[in-house]
């Protein structure tokens, strides 16, 4: 007995091509940092891509893409895709990353944040 | 709940689990050659398990060995490991330690992109491996700081004997540090912070 996912190598470019339905994350979406907090807004529905219900279930509480990406075990770039559709579809929101230093007020938070360690 | 073995996804542990207040995330980058000690740095001061991130590199084959002339693209599948620390209720610090084989570092989009700063873990037993990567974070204007990985049997370098054979600004920050104490891991990143800040208070007055 062989079920369909010993077929093929569950991290090939075969399995990640149908996730994404070939597309990459080049093209007008910005892409996702690795550090871009995610959080759902709507639950799954039956029949989603199992992928997609995947992620609206672990992001009930804030994760980054990074973190979506360890525990769906899908490269960071393809995760960029599927959460781009979740965005589009306003199933998740995105709370970006800080912007660019110097900021001395963020900085601070840092070390306060750190010495309480 | 039965799940199917097919199913890689795994979930968050509870008490993982950031706050839904959390509204911003910064990111620091643990950069050193392989086996100095980064994902020890990274797990000590983690609130989490450190997890692994992945991502596909294509890189054209110019330096790959190529008799036949045909311009060749190698896929390579790259995993980093990294850590969060929830700094407050709205502020998360993510600790990403680069993988082995530095080539990638700076082919992983976006790595270095909105990081606040770098911290270069050197072994002093190959300091050849830390050149490199200072040259190449100078280069890309990233921020960072020198934490030298005290292992027992290393050789104990001066930080200014280690500054001139590293051809380091004397403003860079050098410390010892044992990757392995919680504390002392802290200690490095707040050194990186404060040379932040110090280089933010003196683009200020400027």
């Amino acid at each position: 007995m062989t079920t369909s996912g010993q077929d093929w190598d569950t991290a090939g470019p075969e399995r990640l091509y149908v996730i994404t339905g070939g597309r990459s994350q080049s093209g007008e979406q910005a892409a996702l940092d690795l550090v871009t907090l995610i959080v759902t807004r709507e639950e799954s529905q039956l029949g989603m891509q199992p992928e997609l219900a995947a992620i609206l279930r672990i992001c009930r509480s804030p994760l980054s893409v990074a973190e979506i990406s360890a525990h769906l075990a899908l490269p960071a770039s393809v995760v960029g895709v599927l959460l781009n559709d979740l965005l589009a579809d306003g199933r998740v929101e995105a709370r970006a990353p800080a912007a660019k230093l110097p900021d001395i007020a963020l900085i601070e938070a840092v070390i306060d944040g750190l010495q309480k360690l | 709940m039965v799940s199917r073995s097919s199913d890689p996804v795994t979930e968050p542990r509870r008490e993982d689990q950031l706050p839904s207040t959390a509204s911003t995330a910064v990111k620091i980058v643990i950069v050193g050659g392989f086996g100095v000690g980064k994902t020890t740095l990274v797990r000590s001061v983690s609130e989490i398990r450190p997890l692994t991130t992945e991502e596909t590199m294509t890189e054209a084959g110019a330096d790959v060995d190529d008799v036949s002339g045909i311009e060749r693209k190698t896929a390579t599948t790259v995993a980093m490991d990294f850590g969060r620390i929830s700094l407050n209720e709205e502020l998360v610090l993510y600790l990403f330690g680069t993988p082995g084989q530095q080539r990638f570092w700076f082919l992983w989009n976006g790595l270095f992109e909105g990081a606040l700063g770098a911290v270069v873990l050197v072994d002093t037993r190959r300091l050849e491996v830390s050149f490199d990567v200072i040259g190449r974070l100078e280069e890309a204007e990233v921020p960072f700081v020198i934490a030298v990985n005290a292992f027992p049997d290393a050789t104990s370098y001066l930080a200014e004997e280690l500054r001139s054979a590293l051809d380091l600004p004397e403003q860079v920050p050098i410390v010892v540090c044992d990757a392995r104490q919680r504390a002392s891991s802290r200690d490095v990143l707040i050194t990186l912070m404060r040379y932040l800040r110090s280089s933010a208070q003196t683009s200020e007055t400027l």
